[in-house]
């Protein structure tokens, strides 16, 4: 397990400190990113500001198509008075139903969410439940929406308001620093719905590196035939395997050069220069066959000081 | 599936002969199903799932588990860390799909309304009988202490009003009867976004400071309740005030004593949360109340259409007891006399 820890950490540079493990309902476990809390905050931006277009934009239709076939709204027209009304609700709902219509829609996320790359997940690694979803939705009315409307009510009440104003400031920042006092992030409504928010990030498929000509062993350029043994290959362990993976996927050739000559240098050989590449992977299917097998049979090799 | 394996054709079956590494034709054998997984996903997370054909979509539980599988066989199996992290990323989208919410806002909506909501309120147990003992206490609380001194009225109440204490019985009247010139509009946009339901939200969040807020905030609220029908009282107006209330107000309190209930239930999770963790105890009554809790937005919607529209055009003391009686008897018998089938209303 250290080793495990001490590979990762010198994988990616700089300890993740949001990484997460996730254990699968079929007992495998994921890993998980948690969101950053600045694009969580820049995902409900975007949805508040794209809900307020939304109720502008509906606002101009409903009176502009009223307005076609002159109903007014006044006490003596009912049906003007029923539609003002229905908007009125709409108006009303229509965050609840703009974060819901989208969270338990195919997509999974609302468009603000979407645009920064993030999901909501079920932080136990089973289903993510309606129930869940619609109560940290819920919740984010009471961690800001009903502070805001108490302050701002209470500004405009005046000086007399000062301790309301005061109590609804506390409220307010108690919910928006919650996610900054907790590792995972989570807010008072992920904390009642047990959820939290992951990336959702998408990766290709790239191409095996071993199945190629070079990884044959065969160089195109010069005719030969790289073949190590076991003495050459013994030297370097799965860390310099996949620095060497990560090297030939960037294909620079000074990279590829200094790290030929590298090994070069460890395993006693000398080579051209110009004929890096078919070298490095011939070098890199060998050892990774190598390894591998060891692997079969319980033996790992973690780097080349183990 | 060892056939399905076998069963690719002449060409990949060159490749995996060509393969010099175990891992290289492991996963040369099983690339065809991820790619397969990788575009019905891709097609879910556009929201295209109408173009997903029944096939497809049948084949995605089976097409995670082959991922899922091949990802704990790579893990001990293959040292090319793209391939792993490649599946790690498929998975994972898999799992959204799999493992997301099954159904939409319609479908939630509809068994919300058949049954998961009042299976909610029921769920609510005890803490709803604690929230109108309390709203009882706040009334008479608030009668008894307007009645040993009329000044409490003004600390209950405020004073900016004509409804205080040596107001004519024609100036109460007045509130009671005959307000047909203000707009139902007016009326209704103002109840909506008035203090009185914000009362009921604020009673529900309070609950997570162990019930404890709720409970007074109730008390403080019914009091003036109290105080309003000592001061009909005195002028014999109560059964006339009763009904002005009643006419929206049995559904404007269910929903206060819905919201109390609510947060009482999540304090006395944390307060007593019996065998399981705090936070565990908290989340799962806060989710009950939740649902609870978008029902009583539902019903304070109700109540500012009665407030707005039933009040001004119905303009008699039995026909507004009546409409109120009614929307009582409906909501008591919507919320627990009505029990449809069992195991879909899960609370």
């Amino acid at each position: 397990m250290a080793l495990l820890r001490r590979r990762r950490v010198r994988l990616r540079p700089g300890p993740d400190r949001r990484q997460r493990q996730v254990i699968t309902p079929e007992g495998v476990p994921l890993p998980f990113t948690i969101g950053a809390r600045g694009a969580r905050a820049a995902a409900l931006i975007i949805d508040y500001v794209l809900i307020v277009a939304a109720m502008a934009g509906l606002t101009y239709l409903v009176a502009s198509l009223a307005n076609a076939v002159h109903i007014k709204a006044d006490e003596r027209n009912p049906v003007g008075q029923a539609l003002v009304v229905i908007w009125i609700v709409i108006m009303f709902l229509f965050r609840h139903i703009w974060f819901l219509y989208f969270e338990l829609g195919p997509r999974g996320a609302t468009p603000g969410k979407r645009i920064v790359g993030l999901r909501v997940a079920a932080r136990d690694g089973g289903r993510l439940t309606t129930e869940a979803v619609v109560a940290r939705n819920f919740l984010r009315d009471i961690e800001l929406t009903l502070p805001m409307i108490f302050i701002s009510t209470t500004l405009a009440m005046g000086e007399d308001a000062s301790f309301a104003g005061w109590a609804g400031t506390a409220w307010f920042l108690i919910f928006v620093l919650f996610p900054f006092c907790n590792r995972d992030a989570l807010r008072a409504g992920d904390v009642v719905a047990g959820t939290w928010v992951v990336e959702a990030g998408r990766d290709r498929l790239k191409a095996a590196l071993s199945t190629g000509a070079g990884a044959q062993g065969h160089s195109t350029l010069t005719q030969t035939r790289y073949e190590f043994g076991e003495a050459e290959l013994s030297v370097y362990g799965e860390y310099e395997l996949q620095v060497l993976e990560r090297v030939l996927r960037d294909d620079n050739a000074e990279a590829m050069a200094d790290v030929a000559q590298a090994i070069c240098t460890k395993i006693g050989w000398t080579n051209g220069r110009g004929d890096e590449r078919a070298f490095l992977e011939a070098y890199y299917t060998q050892l990774r066959a190598r390894l591998e097998r060891g692997m079969r049979f319980g033996r790992r090799k973690a780097d080349k000081h183990s | 599936m060892i056939a399905r394996w076998f069963g690719k054709n002449a060409s990949q079956d060159a490749a995996v002969e060509a393969a010099a590494l175990r891992s290289d034709r492991f996963r040369q054998a099983r690339e065809g199903d991820w790619q397969r997984l990788e575009t019905i996903v891709t097609r879910i997370e556009g929201g295209r799932l109408r173009k997903l054909s029944d096939e497809d979509l049948l084949a995605l539980p089976a097409l995670y588990r082959t991922a899922i599988s091949s990802l704990a066989i790579a893990r001990e199996t293959s040292l090319d860390a793209a391939l792993i992290a490649y599946l790690e990323g498929l998975a994972r989208r898999a799992w959204f799909a799999v493992y997301g919410p099954r159904e939409g806002l319609g479908a939630w909506l509809k068994r919300f309304f058949l049954g998961g909501w009042s299976a909610a309120v029921r769920g609510l147990g005890v803490d709803l009988l604690i929230a109108l003992a309390m709203m009882v206490l706040g009334t008479v609380v608030g009668w008894l202490l307007v009645s040993g001194n009329p000044d409490w009225y003004y600390s209950l109440m405020g004073s900016d009003d004509v409804r205080v204490p040596g107001a004519s019985r024609e100036a109460l009247l007045h509130t009671l009867f005959g307000q047909q010139d203000q707009t139902g509009l007016s009326m209704f946009a103002a109840f909506l976004f008035s203090n009185n339901a914000q009362v009921s939200l604020f009673a529900f969040a309070l609950g997570f400071a162990f019930g404890l807020p709720s409970i007074l905030l109730l008390i403080h609220n019914t009091a003036g309740l109290g105080a309003l029908l000592w001061l009909y009282h005195g002028q014999g107006l109560t059964l006339e005030l009763v009904g002005w209330l009643s006419i929206h107000g049995t559904t404007e309190l269910f929903a206060i004593l819905l919201a109390g209930g609510a947060g009482i239930h999540i304090g006395r999770a944390m307060a007593f949360p019996g065998d399981a963790p705090v936070l565990v105890a908290a989340a799962a009554a806060g989710r009950r109340a939740a649902q609870v809790m978008v029902g009583v937005v539902l019903m304070l919607i109700c109540a500012a259409v009665l407030e707005g529209f039933g009040r001004q055009l119905v303009d008699s003391t039995t026909v507004r007891l009546a409409i109120g009686g009614t929307m009582l008897a409906l909501w008591l018998a919507y919320f627990f006399a009505w029990r449809p089938a069992r195991g879909q209303a899960a609370a």
